[in-house]
């Protein structure tokens, strides 16, 4: 579309602007708007953004194309009567608890209620007080701060292509929430924390664990040690009124020592030996074929993404932990005791641009002597606020550097942040062990064509290639795995990251509200990068140290012990059963999956058959069979659970003779 | 399993078979562009008496959707139940014209003689649930009383209470 258009009486051209929206911000008119976000579909429903159009009265302009020709007035007295109402109506049933509310300061709702002034409510409030959830280690929900916008919705669909949240019931008592009204600890939320990026208020917020932090700070007999991770360094500053994207390493380290820590390490250190690992691990499989093509397992929200959705491919993620788990591990199993501490008496703190990291540190696989790898993970956003409670003066700071010997990197290493980083890493250091020459210069990437947020490239070796991808967000990973499953597209290693360009725009990090700030942050990574002096791990003089000292060579047994897992798959809706057959006095009990994976593979057939089984032998009263979902097994379904037997791979063929051992021989 | 639990689900559960079956039909005829998921839910709906949880989430893998959505639409309609009904469901009219022939008060009769409240409409054993609706088309006859479909008219308290009473008797010599 082009023309001009009018915006309070400022002629302006149209340059192929989504939406009226657009063309008004761009006319320096900062309109208020609740439902309009920079990257997601127009949903049109909070009416904020409302103006007045000469012919077409009073139009919704996050949602109307812009026309040639078109009047606008952004502000008539109706329009500030229709806003202010529109606020009040959303003010009275708010919790309007602003002084201790977490969004306070960067709240869209808070912000909108001071610029129109208001100060008087005219409504009532209709609704009691909602419980607030927090049982995820990621979020935390509170239903009192929502103002129904569905930011949250369209991203976690449109972007995560998963769906966790949705709007349910109506009119009055309209609330947007997980299936069932269940916890984000409940269901198949990934705790990837974009929906807290899109969130205008605090109902969705950051899960702290700064006080965790503090005690441990104060406490004589811990020594506390932190690592940071890359992304956290481009993105700081921006707490403190810095630029998007400006590194502020130097100024971070030096608020760390003044906040009490003792030891401060750099998690890119970390992302070296992953690189290392990581490498050793997919060069195997590529020689051999096997398990291929080989995922990325840096991103803990991609992790259980694909522990809920797709458990086919668990085989295949590379078994590497994420590097700050890499690094608590190394402390607390081989550190603490050189330095002749137990793992308790260490207090590993992570400082991470993500929320899924949270969770990760939970999994129960991640300890050493019953110590958690990692005690606490706290957010970007989150050592802010331990600055600034501290009274420290961030931009006065004098710089100040890592500790040796884990706070020192590579180039790949500390790129890791950003979608194709991990991957470069692993070029790099395969290049150069096969070749044993330094790479000079990195591969490029380019876009695949008819795949958002997918590139690619293709590394020659010897005779043949290896073809590597990189994708960012779930819902594009979910069409890449499609192609992948179709034989469309083909790859021998597949980069995967959950937030949009990867770590930098972790739900973790200080909020954003445009495109801009991210390519910035993005941009002070691979600056970062060429800031170092060496490129490829190997070259990481601590890195040689830490495999001569404790873990032998990459893809040794200790190095698999310390540095690598496994993956389970999960359950997405933790639910009841279907009754099937409903004995009277039941004796043996029969459940069988009807989950995703199950489902596919044929379990329905399967109950189908052990119902007329059931009926056949004339068991109906003595044998109990439900339909369940997910019994976590998804890889080697339909499963099938016998008196508390697990069944895999149960087909209709098999199923008389498994009937006849354990339930007929068992009645009789 | 008690055996206080089993009484209390054991008229949903004796058809739990077929009522799975038919869901899976169901859903097998609803399949290609033009599926519809409300259409799904209003015949699950038939087939179960409400919709329970774990048959949305069933009905959600397997039409590949979020099980938000499809709690969310299943919580937009007020035709579609997410609590357990009873056996029979006791449906008085309370239509303009049903009301003015206090309908209300053969609700109210029907409340105090099996102990039911707003919020807990459903007795203890399954076996009723009370609800209102707007007017059902049969003016004629108010106020109007449905029990599973089959229709009283010019139904007064007493009457009213007497059918469910012989309804609820019935019940326990079949039992
Ligand atoms: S954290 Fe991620 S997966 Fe969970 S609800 Fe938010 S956007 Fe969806
Ligand atoms: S939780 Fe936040 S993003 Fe989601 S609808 Fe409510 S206010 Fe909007
Ligand atoms: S992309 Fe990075 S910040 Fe986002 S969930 Fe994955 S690891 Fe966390
Ligand atoms: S921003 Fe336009 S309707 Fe909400
Ligand atoms: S779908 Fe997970 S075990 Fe069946
Ligand atoms: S008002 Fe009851 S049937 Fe019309």
């Amino acid at each position: 579309m082009s023309g001009t258009i009018t915006i309070d009486q400022k002629q302006l051209p149209i340059n192929g602007e989504d939406n009226l929206l657009e063309l008004i911000r761009k006319a320096s008119v900062d309109l208020p708007a609740f439902c309009y976000h920079f990257e997601l579909s127009d949903f049109g429903a909070c009416r904020m953004c409302i103006v007045e159009e000469e012919k077409m009265g009073f139009i919704a302009s996050c949602s109307t194309p812009p026309a040639d020709g078109m009047v606008i007035r952004t502000t008539t007295p109706r329009l500030q009567r229709m806003r202010r109402t529109i606020l009040e109506l959303l003010l009275a049933d708010h919790d309007r608890d602003c002084t201790i509310c977490e969004r306070s300061g960067q709240c869209r709702l808070q912000e909108l209620t001071l610029r129109f002034g208001i100060d008087n409510i005219r409504f009532g409030k209709d609704i009691e007080a909602l419980p607030r959830d927090e049982l995820s280690a990621s979020l935390v929900r509170d239903p009192n701060k929502c103002v129904l916008c569905g930011n949250c919705v369209r991203n976690c669909s449109e972007i995560q292509g998963i769906g966790v949240l949705d709007f349910a019931y109506r009119g009055a008592r309209v609330r947007v929430m997980p299936a069932f009204g269940k916890s984000l600890a409940e269901v198949e939320c990934v705790g990837c924390g974009q929906c807290i990026q899109a969130c205008p208020t605090a109902a969705l917020t950051i899960k702290f664990e700064i006080d965790s932090v503090w005690a441990a700070l104060s406490d004589p007999h811990k020594r506390v040690i932190v690592q940071t991770a890359p992304a956290v360094r481009v993105a700081l500053g921006e707490e403190f009124a810095g630029k998007a994207g400006a590194i502020s390493t130097g100024k971070m380290v030096a608020a760390l020592r003044r906040l009490g820590f003792h030891e401060v390490y750099d998690t890119c250190f970390a992302a070296d030996l992953t690189a290392m690992e990581e490498t050793a691990e997919f060069l195997h499989r590529f020689e051999k074929g096997e398990n291929l093509p080989q995922f990325t397992s840096c991103c803990p929200a991609w992790v259980k993404y694909a522990e809920h959705f797709h458990s086919e491919l668990l085989d295949q993620l590379s078994t590497c932990r994420s590097p700050h788990q890499m690094l608590g591990a190394l402390l607390k199993k081989f550190y603490a005791r050189e330095q002749g501490l137990s793992p308790q008496d260490i207090f590993v703190v992570s400082v991470m641009p993500c929320t899924a990291k949270k969770f990760e540190a939970k999994r129960p696989e991640f300890t050493t002597e019953g110590s958690p790898d990692v005690d606490a993970v706290i957010s970007t956003h989150e050592l802010a606020r331990m600055i600034r409670e501290m009274g420290i003066v961030f931009e006065e700071l004098e710089d100040d550097s890592y500790d040796l010997p884990f706070g020192f990197a590579s180039g790949a290493g500390t790129i890791f942040g950003y979608s194709g980083g991990v991957s470069t890493a692993v070029i790099r250091t395969a290049i150069y062990k096969l070749s044993g020459k330094r790479p000079a210069v990195d591969f490029a990437f380019t876009p695949v064509e008819g795949f958002p947020n997918v590139n690619e490239t293709i590394v020659p070796v010897g005779d043949g290639a290896i073809r590597i991808a990189t994708v960012h967000t779930l819902g594009a990973a979910k069409k890449l795995i499609a192609a992948l499953r179709t034989g469309e597209l083909s790859y021998h290693l597949v980069e995967v990251m959950a937030c949009p360009g990867g770590c930098i725009s972790g739900g973790g990090q200080p909020l954003i509200s445009d495109a801009q700030a991210r390519h910035e942050r993005a941009q002070g990574m691979r600056g970062a990068d060429k800031l170092q002096q060496i490129r490829a791990p190997q070259d990481n003089l601590f890195i040689k140290e830490v495999y001569q000292r404790w873990l032998e060579q990459p893809g040794s047994d200790v190095a698999h012990r310390t540095l690598h897992t496994g993956y389970t798959s999960r359950r997405r809706v933790f639910g009841q059963f279907i009754p099937v057959v409903a004995a009277e006095r039941p004796v043996v009990d029969i459940k069988v999956c009807v989950g995703t994976s199950c489902h596919l593979r044929g379990s329905y057939g399967v109950i189908q058959e052990l119902a007329a089984l059931i009926e056949k032998q004339q068991l109906t009263d003595r044998v109990n069979l439900e339909a369940t979902f997910c019994l976590e097994q998804c890889d080697r379904g339909p499963s099938v659970v016998i008196d508390g037997h697990l069944l895999e791979g149960v087909s209709e063929e098999r199923l008389p003779a498994i009937f006849e051992e354990m339930v007929v021989k068992n009645l009789v | 399993m008690s055996t206080e639990q089993q009484i209390q689900v054991s008229p949903s559960r004796r058809n739990g078979q077929r009522q799975f079956f038919r869901l899976n039909e169901i859903i097998a005829e609803q399949t290609g562009a033009n599926r519809s998921l409300i259409a799904i839910l209003q015949a699950v709906q038939e087939e179960y008496r409400y919709l329970p949880e774990e048959v949305l989430t069933y009905i959600a893998t397997a039409l590949d959707l979020s099980p938000a959505t499809v709690f969310g639409v299943a919580t937009f309609f007020a035709q579609f139940s997410l609590e357990p009904k009873g056996h029979y469901l006791v449906t008085i009219c309370d239509g303009t014209a049903c009301h003015v022939k206090r309908s209300m008060s053969v609700y109210d009769a029907i409340c105090r003689k099996y102990d039911l409240t707003e919020g807990r409409l459903t007795t203890p054993d399954m076996l009723f649930t009370l609800e209102t609706v707007a007017c059902v088309g049969a003016c004629g006859l108010a106020p109007v009383m449905i029990i599973n479909g089959k229709t009283y008219g010019q139904i007064s308290p007493e009457a009213a209470v007497a059918i469910v009473d012989k309804l609820a008797n019935r019940e326990e010599k079949e039992e």
